[in-house]
């Protein structure tokens, strides 16, 4: 609760950019506010504020850029070729995770890596759309889905 | 004197500044670029999608990256990198909800291994590889 409302307080005052007494005032009544309210809706949990991920996190996104920006350039170059060299593929993923949160991590990560996109979960199992073989491939190996689940694992 | 050797250094390092600017933005340009070309290419919606992929991962943050060297280390650079962040957690989001709208819709990819949900399999699928 202490966390939600500090997040909530910083980023008010990185938007605001005012730092008079009175802006800073109104920023601290209106995190409270929000906190109180999403108190009483029974909202704040560890889904919809998952601070325990925090310390691992920065790890899983640096890794996670570097995914990106191999798989930008590899559909980059598919989609430039003359030829046109993509083998569209559907195939399934087993997601190990335990719970939703890190599910969902895993879809989005897959969704977000261009190339390949989550397009149905079906008991713990990933439906994914991958525009060439070798995307799918390197997804099947799995290790995508070992460190979210070592993400969510040792938190 | 700290004062002109600061008033030496700040252009130079202005320059720099606006040459690693312009290098993010147009690489930024150029994967938005190809995300279009893609979008045209490629033969079906499913595909197209990932062309969509490029504009909205590589393409919006290298350009927002370049912007936010302009912007130097101020509350703009901040606000730019929360629409980095807010990107990296929407576009992922919206292009599920597409795909899954599309395939619980019945709509085929043309793709090796397609398998559509049971209700819709009668259609006529392929078998799933191995």
């Amino acid at each position: 609760m202490l966390s939600l409302g500090l997040t909530l307080f910083v980023v008010w005052l990185l938007l605001s950019g005012i730092f008079t007494p009175f802006y800073i005032f109104l920023g601290a009544l209106s995190c409270a506010i929000a906190v109180f309210i999403a108190v009483r809706m029974d909202v704040v949990d560890h889904e919809s504020h998952p601070i325990h991920l925090g310390s691992k996190l920065p790890g899983y996104f640096l890794w996670l850029g570097k995914e990106i920006v191999t798989a930008n350039i590899d559909v980059t170059k598919r989609i430039l070729a003359p030829s046109l060299p993509i083998t569209p593929t559907v195939f399934r993923v087993k997601a190990s995770q335990h719970d939703e949160l890190g599910q969902v991590i895993y879809a989005n990560s897959i969704t977000l890596t261009p190339g390949t996109v989550t397009m149905d979960i079906d008991d713990g199992e990933f439906v994914v759309h991958a525009l060439s073989q070798d995307a799918a491939d390197d997804l099947s190996q799995g290790e995508m889905d070992r460190r979210v689940t070592a993400l969510e694992d040792d938190a | 004197m700290p004062g002109k050797a600061a008033g030496k250094a700040t252009p130079m390092i202005n320059v720099i500044l606006d040459i690693v600017s312009w290098i993010l933005i147009l690489s930024g340009t150029f994967f938005v670029v190809t995300g279009a070309i893609g979008l045209v290419r490629l033969p079906d919606v499913y595909t197209r999608m990932h062309g969509a992929g490029l504009v909205d991962t590589l393409g919006a943050a290298l350009f927002l990256a370049g912007l936010m060297v302009q912007g130097g280390f101020t509350l703009i650079s901040v606000k730019l990198g929360l629409i980095i962040v807010l990107l990296f957690f929407t576009s992922p989001t919206s292009s599920y909800a597409l795909a899954n709208a599309l395939r619980s819709q019945g709509v085929r990819a043309q793709a090796a291994g397609e398998d559509l949900p049971e209700e819709k399999a009668e259609e006529g699928s392929t078998s799933t590889p191995s």
